[in-house]
């Protein structure tokens, strides 16, 4: 059998490496990928506990499916946003929108 | 148990038995006899493909008044297989700047997404790949994979018409997806479960007798999914060239060729299993599982002849007004229907066989004829605003 | 080790190692697609926990829709089809830096906790866990609040995501 400390691992790698997307790139879409990683990151940890702990109670999957709707929603709206923001300003690297800057 | 009643067992058993008897590993000989299923699974269906090439061939020659393939072997049997020596021996070339790796898993996926679907399809009641308890979403999983084949195919190939192709093609996917996925509600509602096997052995009455729209939106919903006519704005012909595989030669097109046409088969079975009992045919299926298989084949071959027949007698139309169709028509009637059965449902629940079957079949056939009413008024209105009211209004008096 | 420690080690491996091409790969295109393979994985480290819901979910939600608005996206806000300009921040050692201290931060507190490595209890004969979901998501005393929630928020994208790309003339 597998322990769930293996689980949790996978899980805390993958959101490391989705922060560091995160906070590395320069492009807004693929900060937005970065963001993906570590919301699976956080339903691998929901889906595992619900496994490992009471499985009647559904809270675990329950509230994975709610991520997947955020998820949905966030990348909806992020990515209409990029796209407005490349119609206006040409670009959609994160440094060069400095308009407040201007 | 004998052969004839459960031949995957027996033979499954009968190998596993041979293989641990050669001092093999239980576990490890299970496992290879799995494996050996797939692939006999897989090799039973690209044989069956090859013949597809051949039906598709003499049934469109039939429909445009030709006679079709008729040199090669008898009826032209054989002409497949000149195809696909054909296909091999063809140069195999790779576009100038294109992503090498995407542009050849392209067609590798493309197959792939129609070969996984047989995963799920109950041949016969004892003969299923697996009895995975959520089939009906397992179809559009599969499907996604397809798109994504084709964007990748799209992509990759570095060539305009291929990148416009891939992104119809993803445009009219993800569009039709949602009709799709409601339709595939319907025969879950009826059933209680999302498994195949179950939604088949609950259809003592086939659900396209007490859903016929639900059928009918399915069918359009599947055939927009496989980007056959009137639905291949991917492909155009006449207008896009060859589409998302225009840049394909040789067997990588082949790949793309054989994936439609066993995904076009694949959808007519899953159209049989949803919609009309699957291997059932008046307690036919018992007498023998071959027998069961015989049926569902049949059945599949008649959903893959409607398919058929409306690719070849339909033209096709433009990507705004298919999707306008999608968004403005079909999503809110599938929508409507959806809740439609499920209200129905719940009220006929007690009530006794007929009643039941007749209230759920007058309401599908209101439920379509207020959405044509609705259609018909507003495409009308739309008629007049583009016409202008005068012009209409002098045809008349004339 | 048992047959299904060396499945888990695999995909995680192939999880992981798909995770890292998509912060690193310089071609955006590519780093999608890398993404469709990370989430394949996290799809089948879900049918490994008995999850097949989630798993056939998985693929419909994320490789289905995101993903390809993913490539969408990237393919509507490209200038030209090579990127030469570098991909990361100049200081993208400090954000390493820190993902890693997440990482070792997080590894560390979860393996004080006393159920880090406990294992699972056999699924009992009978379960099923998609009628349980589907009741509970629907039950007033469990989850229909949230469910109804999420649905009102998935409109609210759905309103402003037209809005915010719709192009005024």
């Amino acid at each position: 059998m597998i322990p769930l400390s293996w689980y949790l691992i996978l899980a805390a790698a993958l959101f490391g490496i989705g922060l560091f997307g995160v906070l590395v790139r320069r492009n807004a879409v693929a900060i937005l990928l970065g963001v993906e990683l570590m919301l699976n990151a956080v339903n691998i940890n929901l889906v595992a506990f619900w496994r490992y702990g009471d499985m009647a109670t559904m809270a675990g999957q329950v509230f994975a499916i709610i991520v997947f709707a955020v998820a949905a929603a966030e990348v909806s709206v992020g990515l209409a946003l990029v796209i407005s923001v490349y119609r206006r300003r040409n670009t959609v690297i994160a440094d060069e929108l400095d308009m407040l800057k201007w | 148990m004998n052969f004839w009643n459960d031949p995957l067992k027996v033979a499954a058993g009968w190998l596993e038995g041979i293989f641990t008897g050669w001092g093999m590993d239980a576990v490890l000989a299970h496992v290879l006899v799995v494996f050996l299923g797939v692939f006999l699974l897989i090799t039973i269906l690209m044989v069956l493909d090859i013949f597809l090439v051949w039906i598709e061939r003499k049934v469109v020659a039939r429909f445009q008044d030709r006679i079709g393939p008729n040199r090669v072997g008898p009826y032209g049997l054989i002409q497949p297989f000149a195809d696909i020596i054909k296909l091999i021996i063809k140069e195999d070339t790779t576009p100038d700047g294109a992503d090498k790796v995407v542009y050849n898993l392209a067609p590798i996926l493309s197959m792939m997404s129609v070969l996984i679907l047989w995963a799920i399809v109950p041949l016969a009641p004892v003969m299923l790949g697996v009895d995975l308890n959520v089939g009906v979403l397992f179809l559009i999983a599969a499907g996604a994979i397809g798109t994504l084949s084709i964007i990748m195919a799209g992509w990759s190939s570095n060539n305009k018409f291929a990148m416009i192709g891939g992104f119809r093609q993803v445009a009219v996917m993800v569009a039709f997806e949602i009709p799709m996925l409601t339709m595939l509600m319907i025969p879950t509602i009826f059933a209680g479960s999302m498994n195949m096997n179950d939604i088949i052995e609950s259809q003592n009455v086939w659900y396209f007798i007490i859903s016929p729209l639900g059928a009918l939106i399915f069918l359009i919903a599947a055939i927009a999914e496989l980007g056959r006519a009137p639905f291949d704005l991917a492909e155009g012909e006449s207008e896009l060239v060859a589409g998302f595989n225009i840049e394909y030669s040789g067997m990588k097109f082949g790949m793309f060729y054989a994936g439609e046409l066993l995904h076009a088969f694949t959808f007519g079975g899953f159209w049989a299993i949803l919609f009309f009992g699957g291997y059932r045919f008046f307690g036919l299926e018992q007498v023998s599982p071959f027998l069961a298989i015989l049926i569902l084949v049949i059945k599949a071959m008649l959903g893959y002849w409607v398919i058929m027949w409306v690719k070849y007698t339909m033209m096709r139309i433009r990507i705004d007004q298919m999707l306008g169709f999608n968004w403005k028509f079909l999503t809110p009637l599938s929508f409507a229907l959806l809740l439609v059965t499920a209200l129905m449902n719940t009220l006929l629940r007690g009530a006794d066989g007929w009643l039941y079957i007749l209230g759920m079949f007058l309401a599908n056939v209101v439920t379509a004829w207020v959405a044509l009413e609705i259609a018909r008024s507003v495409s009308k209105k739309e008629r007049e605003r583009v016409e202008g009211v005068k012009q209409v209004a002098e045809v008349h008096h004339s | 080790m048992t047959g299904e420690q060396i499945i888990f080690l695999i995909v995680a491996l192939f999880t992981l190692g798909s995770a890292l091409m998509v912060v690193t790969t310089r071609n955006l295109i590519h780093a999608a697609l890398w993404l469709v393979a990370t989430l394949f994985g996290v799809a089948v480290i879900y049918a490994l926990l008995n999850a097949g819901f989630m798993a056939v979910v998985q693929v419909v939600v994320y490789i289905g829709a995101i993903a390809i608005l993913f490539i969408f996206a990237v393919m509507l806000t490209r200038k030209d089809l090579r990127d030469n300009t570098p991909q990361t921040n100049k200081n993208w050692w400090a954000g390493a830096l820190v993902a890693a201290l997440t990482f070792v931060g997080l590894v560390f507190t979860l393996q004080s906790w006393s159920g880090f490595s406990k294992t699972a209890s056999a699924v009992p004969l009978g379960f099923d866990a998609i009628s349980q979901l589907g009741e509970q998501l629907t039950s007033p005393t469990a989850y229909v609040l949230p469910f109804e929630v999420a649905s009102v928020l998935l409109l609210a994208a759905l309103v402003g995501a037209v809005y915010v790309a719709f192009n005024k003339k």
